[in-house]
């Protein structure tokens, strides 16, 4: 029958749950770091690409580095990284596409051509192309990817504030002379902070998707740091030898991207009711 | 009850709808039984979250997500719907019944041209390709639509809203169905299509023999279409009985206030008040024990509160039936007193105008095509009065009120003035006095206030602006706002989608107000607003226009709304003011042939509807110098409308028309075409 | 009320607005070309701009000054920027696409066959994952809130968040090294025929297939809902139509044409994954050029390398933008 629909039991927040679990996990591995676990750096020269043993619970990478160790300090790096890109995009972005939504006319036409330009090549190759010509860090890293991020997100930001702007109460604010840049800030902005909380939940989980991939090239974090994409990189070709050093990290990153997901999707859900 | 003689083309027996929603389920219908019988075409009414669109759909078990058919059965030409299986329905969907919605152009798939979603029908019927087509052609034909063979190949998008009502309404009749269910099938539609359809929809059900439920907020509407009418109230029944009899003699408390509520001939603001319904609808899903009415009748007593009214015939009457415990007292509810003690103060037109306009011309471009919206309009508003802005959409009505504001500017040549002085075109130019003193009430009372702002926000930053106080003299400025629009003080924590509609608009009001304005722009103020909350607020317009002698642009299709609040009309069609005079002048005659089609268009309460002037056509566009009714005017003359700018002839010292035809012609025009089609009905 | 006493008046609407074809084209290319110049720009100035001096950049910083020098003169590099900008767009115009440092070969070269390549891969993966995502999202709107929609879509999310170089590591170490179904490099052994060359792509292909599958899954599970929840179709299932008819008819085309007018954009989005796969699977296409000269500093190649993917995306998204336009009346009629 068509008028008697299954009683709909609100999904019960169980992703949100688990993802904040897993991502709390990994907060207290980069929080705590080398005081949880023996030290990531020392080489065991006689032990390289170990098995998994007592002494090294999830075996040993190339120069006989403790794999287990890496993988917990090596949270650090992607969660200090990943978030200040996102902040970096989610600020510069906002402001953009505030500025673009309101502005219409040629500030909104040039805004908006340079956002498709920068959306129209992939992330990963422009991030290239900028990290190349200013040399990989931590630091690079983190602005080009706020960067390329601004531009999604100051597009997310420029049709919310254009819905908005057509609305009376922005006409009313008109009415009573308000100055321009307090429209955008005391009236509109207010109004699309959801779009783009939602937006920057989303990129947050992109940003550990792209840094792990550029460390994974060798253009993300730098060595010796114990890195989850750069482990890889630096172990992959002796997969065939020992799959540990490569599968291990790969499925932090996995774990590590999941979470960020589920938290996310769970309190856009939540933001929604 | 006893068995009826023939089976009712509609039988609802003690029929319960509950909607599911946040893990409660909330009853929307409550217990309600009707019947509409074969041929016959019955009204429900009611405001908005009575449950008279969710009755519909529960006939055909097209509840949306969530919604049950929680107890009672639901009977169409004898069949009982809730017990059909999947084919069943389809079968029934397809022969039995059938509904025609709010939005025309969105019922119909955007994708798909308007001759496929016909002959579907018909295929469903077993008709072949060029038999469907065939018929697709007759149908379109049967609705009125004069190109039957060029509307079968046009898109959705491609129709306007009347045309694409008809487009629907052929459907739903293409199955020759027992019963036809319309749920506002005119709301949002111009008045002369609106009167348009519903004479389609009279004329094809005494042609067809269908049943028809009309669904309506709107009383006249339903007395202009229908015999028997149903009153709704919290999913309720409240009174029932043939259209003449309840509008006439209402025997429910509720009614009464319905039909009070309304601004009716007769009533201004300058000698009465309108009625109002105390309190509020009750909430959804809180079954009252009683009479669902009882806190806001003054009627009730304890056994209305404790004792749920069954809905009763009423002796004598014919099928009249009420849900009252006292329907003899009723008839004494008399209003309190709503004649205006004070004299209300005139509007002084010997000296200056408060604000004009002269020569706004205002030309938008749509895909580098130039759009007229305004052609050459002329006005000015004196102190302390109220101009009635009148017209269709697409009239301009809305973009001359933006150019009065400076929120839009016009054309080169366009002269705008406040008390004499020149008033510059954009509101950031103007100077202070000039900014307080023109501002607006929107129509949309949701979208006009921030809804992450409070109401303490909203109005403090509105005196701000408008006035510089701050600090303690602010306050004391919104608290005496707040109390002018009777809002309680408790009511400025709150955000916008805390209040009610009306409580919205209320704050809206008390913004414009802020800044002592001298013009207040009203575009449509209560048109997304129940009627028993645009009585209150029509009062409250009144009341500060008595106390503050302020003027107002009211911007209104509804006829009724402007006859109450204004003191004199301007009548816009297609970017040109067509004719300009005081209220009851205009309404009286001579008029502008427009004005006429206009007038004639609304239907009225007593059921009463002439089929005098119509507007014809409407295909042509207008030409750039005639008068841009010529195409569709009955009395166009020949060689002369269509081709030179109409000049304006002088009805009353007050009342100019601008029309080519001489003034004893008008004359005629109003009185004459009225007389002779009243001898052809029958 | 008898019989309608007289005649209603018949109504027409004005006719619609003729078509404008030539305008209707011309808008679109006149955005492409300015699309593409701000794309130089924007490449040119990340390339060769950001740096300061590529001299520098290529020597590193121990490089005495005067080699640098030279090298700058020998690139062009010592001339003022907007001169440089104008003479590589010129150069772009007339088809020259410069030479690459750091493999002596014209870029257009090493271009068009690396591009070969990564069309055959991309082309795979697409033509394996647009029916299935399509399929998958109706299917889980069509039985939306129960288990066949949370496990399609909740499923198919977590996948897409999943960078394809772990996704292709677990497929290379579970289907290749493992189970050894797949060969872990996805070039062919020269001269195999197409079967073989398909037989070396499809591991490739797959975590291409599982970035995509969520998100187009979800964007086609929208718009099927939307249009389920629209008017036309509450007024399509009231006719009485089939439950099959409804659907096929009335719901799947407005369903899918936000989704197909976003396919052209995933499928620039492709190449960008391209670079991981590649690279991952040692397969000489667009990806792995421009990592290699990424890696190589060689600039003049890195610039082309950009450029073309950006063209490619560009070009990709007008089709999908035009054919979601045949599709749509409301702006084939316009």
């Amino acid at each position: 029958m068509t008028d008697v629909v299954a009683v709909r039991v609100g999904p019960r927040p169980v992703g949100l749950v688990v993802g904040a679990v897993i991502l709390a996990i990994w907060v207290v591995c980069a929080i705590g770091g080398e005081h949880l676990v023996p030290d990531p750096y020392a080489a065991d020269s006689f032990a390289t690409l170990a098995p998994p043993s007592a002494g090294h619970w999830l075996g040993t990478d190339r120069l006989g580095r403790d794999v287990f160790a890496r993988v917990v300090v090596g949270a650090r790096s992607i969660l200090l990284v990943a978030p200040a890109a996102t902040l970096i995009g989610t600020v510069i972005g906002t402001a953009l596409g505030l500025v673009a939504g309101y502005a219409a006319g040629i500030v909104d036409d040039i805004i908006s051509r340079l956002i498709a330009v920068v959306l129209s090549v992939p992330v990963v190759i422009v991030a290239l192309l900028a990290l190349v010509a200013l040399g990989p860090s931590n630091f690079t890293v983190i602005g080009v990817i706020g960067f390329i991020f601004s531009a999604p997100i100051a597009r997310t930001v420029r049709a919310a504030v254009r819905v908005e702007r057509d609305k009376d109460y922005v006409e009313a604010a008109r009415l009573r002379r308000e100055p321009g840049i307090l429209i955008l800030v005391s009236e509109i902005l207010p109004n699309v902070l959801g779009p783009v909380l939602t937006e920057a939940t989303v990129r947050l989980g992109y940003a550990v998707f792209f840094i792990a991939t550029l460390s994974f090239l060798g253009f993300g974090i730098q060595p010796p740091s114990p890195d989850w994409g750069l482990a890889i990189y630096e172990n992959y070709t002796l997969i065939r030898a020992s799959a540990w050093p490569v599968i291990v990290p790969a499925v932090a990153i996995a774990s590590l991207v999941v979470s960020v997901h589920l938290v996310a999707e769970g309190l856009v859900r939540r933001a929604e009711r | 009850m006893t068995p009826p003689t023939a089976t009712p083309a509609l039988e609802l027996q003690d029929l319960h709808v509950t909607y599911r929603s946040r893990g409660r389920n909330l009853t929307v219908i409550d217990g309600l039984s009707l019947q509409i019988a074969r041929g016959e075409s019955y009204g429900l009414v009611g405001e908005s979250g009575c449950g008279k669109s969710t009755a519909a759909l529960a006939v055909l078990r097209s509840l949306a997500r969530g919604g049950r058919i929680a107890s009672g059965r639901i009977l169409v030409d004898g069949v009982d719907v809730g017990a059909l299986d999947e084919d069943g329905l389809r079968h029934f969907r397809s022969h039995t019944a059938s509904m025609v919605f709010q939005d025309p152009v969105a019922a119909l798939n955007p994708t798909l041209d308007v001759g496929a979603q016909l002959d579907e029908v018909f295929a469903l019927r077993g008709a072949d390709r060029a038999t469907a087509r065939k018929a697709t052609l007759d149908a379109l034909d049967r609705v009125r639509i004069a190109d039957p063979r060029g509307v079968v190949e046009r898109y959705p998008h491609q129709l306007s809203g009347g045309m694409a009502q008809r487009v629907v309404i052929a459907a739903a009749l293409a199955t020759e169905p027992v019963l036809l269910l319309l749920d506002e099938p005119t709301t949002g539609l111009d008045a002369t299509v609106e009167a348009e359809v519903l004479e389609l929809v009279s004329d094809l059900q005494a042609e067809t023999g269908t049943s028809v439920m009309l669904i309506s907020h709107n009383l006249a509407v339903v007395a202009a279409t229908c015999t028997r009418v149903g009153v709704l109230y919290a999913g309720r029944m409240a009174e029932e009985g043939l259209v003449e009899e309840v509008f006439a003699a209402p025997r429910h408390p509720y009614t009464v206030g319905l039909l009070r509520c309304l601004p009716g001939a007769g009533t201004h603001k300058s000698t009465t008040r309108l009625a109002t319904i105390p309190g509020v609808l009750p909430e959804l899903g809180s079954a009252a024990a009683g009479c669902a009415f009882a806190d806001r009748c003054s009627l009730a007593e304890d056994v209305c509160r404790t004792e749920r009214p069954p809905l009763v015939p009423l002796p004598g009457g014919d099928s009249r039936r009420t849900a009252c415990h006292f329907p003899d007292r009723v008839a004494t509810l008399t209003a309190a007193s709503l004649a205006r003690t004070d004299p209300f103060p005139e509007p002084d037109r010997t000296g200056e105008p408060l604000v004009s306009a002269a020569g706004v011309r205002k030309t938008f471009f749509q895909r580098r095509r130039p759009v007229r919206a305004l052609r050459e309009v002329d006005l000015a508003i004196w102190p302390g009065e109220t101009l009635g802005l009148v017209g269709e959409s697409g009239s301009g009505k809305s973009t001359l009120a933006r150019i009065l504001l400076g929120l839009l500017g016009a054309d080169d040549g366009a002269r705008l003035t406040l008390r004499g002085a020149d008033l510059a075109p954009d509101v950031d130019d103007r100077t202070a006095q000039a900014v307080r003193d023109v501002q607006i009430v929107f129509q949309n009372p949701a979208g006009a206030l921030n809804p992450r702002h409070t109401v303490a926000r909203i109005l403090g930053r509105a005196v701000k602006r408008l006035t510089g106080l701050t600090g303690e003299k602010q306050r004391d400025r919104v608290t005496d706002l707040i109390d002018s629009v009777r809002l309680r003080p408790e009511q400025l924590a709150a955000r916008p989608a805390q209040l009610s509609g009306g409580m919205k608009q209320r704050v809206a009001i008390a913004r414009a107000f802020a800044g002592n304005p001298a013009l207040v722009v009203c575009d449509e103020p209560t048109s997304a607003l129940d009627v028993s909350v645009q009585a209150a607020i029509l009062n409250l317009l009144s009341d500060l226009q008595e106390r503050d002698g302020v003027s107002y642009l009211l911007i209104s299709h509804d006829l009724g709304v402007v006859r109450y609040l204004a003191d004199r009309i301007a009548v816009l069609y297609l970017g040109e003011v067509l004719e300009v005079g005081p209220v009851e002048e205009v309404f009286a005659g001579p008029r502008s042939p427009y004005t006429s089609t206009l007038l004639d268009a609304v239907p009225s309460l007593d059921g009463e509807r002439s089929r005098g002037t119509r507007a014809v056509g409407g295909g042509e566009t207008p030409s750039a110098d005639g008068c841009p009714f010529a195409p569709r005017c009955p009395h166009a003359l020949p060689g002369v409308c269509a081709e030179k700018p109409p000049p304006l002839v002088q009805a009353g010292p007050e009342h100019v028309i601008r029309c080519h035809l001489p003034l004893d012609d008008l004359l005629r025009a109003s009185g004459l075409l009225v007389g002779t089609r009243r001898e052809v009905e029958p | 009320m008898t019989a309608a006493a007289e005649e209603l008046p018949r109504v027409a609407d004005p006719p619609p607005p003729p078509r404008r074809l030539l305008r209707r084209l011309l808008r679109p290319l006149v955005l492409f070309v300015t699309n593409l110049v701000l794309l130089s720009a924007l490449v040119f100035f990340g390339a060769e701009v950001l740096p300061g001096n590529i001299g520098r950049l290529l020597l590193g910083r121990t490089a005495d000054q005067r080699s640098v020098d030279v090298l700058n003169h020998e690139l062009g590099a010592d001339r003022p920027i907007v001169v440089r900008y104008l003479s590589f767009l010129n150069g772009l115009l007339h088809g020259d696409l410069g030479t690459s440092l750091a493999l002596r070969q014209p870029n257009s070269q090493l271009l068009s066959a690396a591009l070969l390549n990564s069309v055959k891969l991309a082309a795979l993966a697409f033509v394996i994952v647009v029916p299935l995502a399509l399929l998958g999202g109706v299917l889980a709107a069509l039985r939306r809130d129960t288990w066949v929609d949370r496990t399609i879509i909740g499923v198919g999310v977590a996948l897409t968040v999943l960078p394809e170089f772990v996704t292709g590591l677990i497929l290379i170490l579970v289907l290749s090294l493992g189970l050894k179904l797949f060969p872990v490099t996805a070039a062919a052994p020269p001269g195999s025929g197409f079967g073989t060359q398909l037989y070396y792509l499809v591991l490739p292909a797959l975590p291409l297939v599982i970035v995509l599958f969520g998100y187009l899954a979800k964007l086609a599970r929208t718009g099927t809902i939307t249009a389920l929840d629209s008017d036309y179709h509450r007024t399509a299932v009231l006719k009485g139509l089939p439950a099959r008819v409804v659907v096929t008819r009335h719901v799947l085309r407005n369903a899918l044409l936000p989704t197909i007018s976003v396919l052209g954009t995933q499928a620039g989005y492709l190449i960008g994954g391209l670079v991981v796969v590649e690279i991952l699977f040692n397969y000489r296409g667009i990806g792995s050029l421009i990592f290699m000269a990424a890696q190589n500093k060689d600039i003049p190649l890195l610039e082309v390398g950009v450029l073309t993917v950006g063209v490619a995306y560009m070009l990709l998204s007008s089709l999908s933008d035009l054919v979601a336009g045949l599709l749509d009346p409301r702006v084939r009629t316009r």
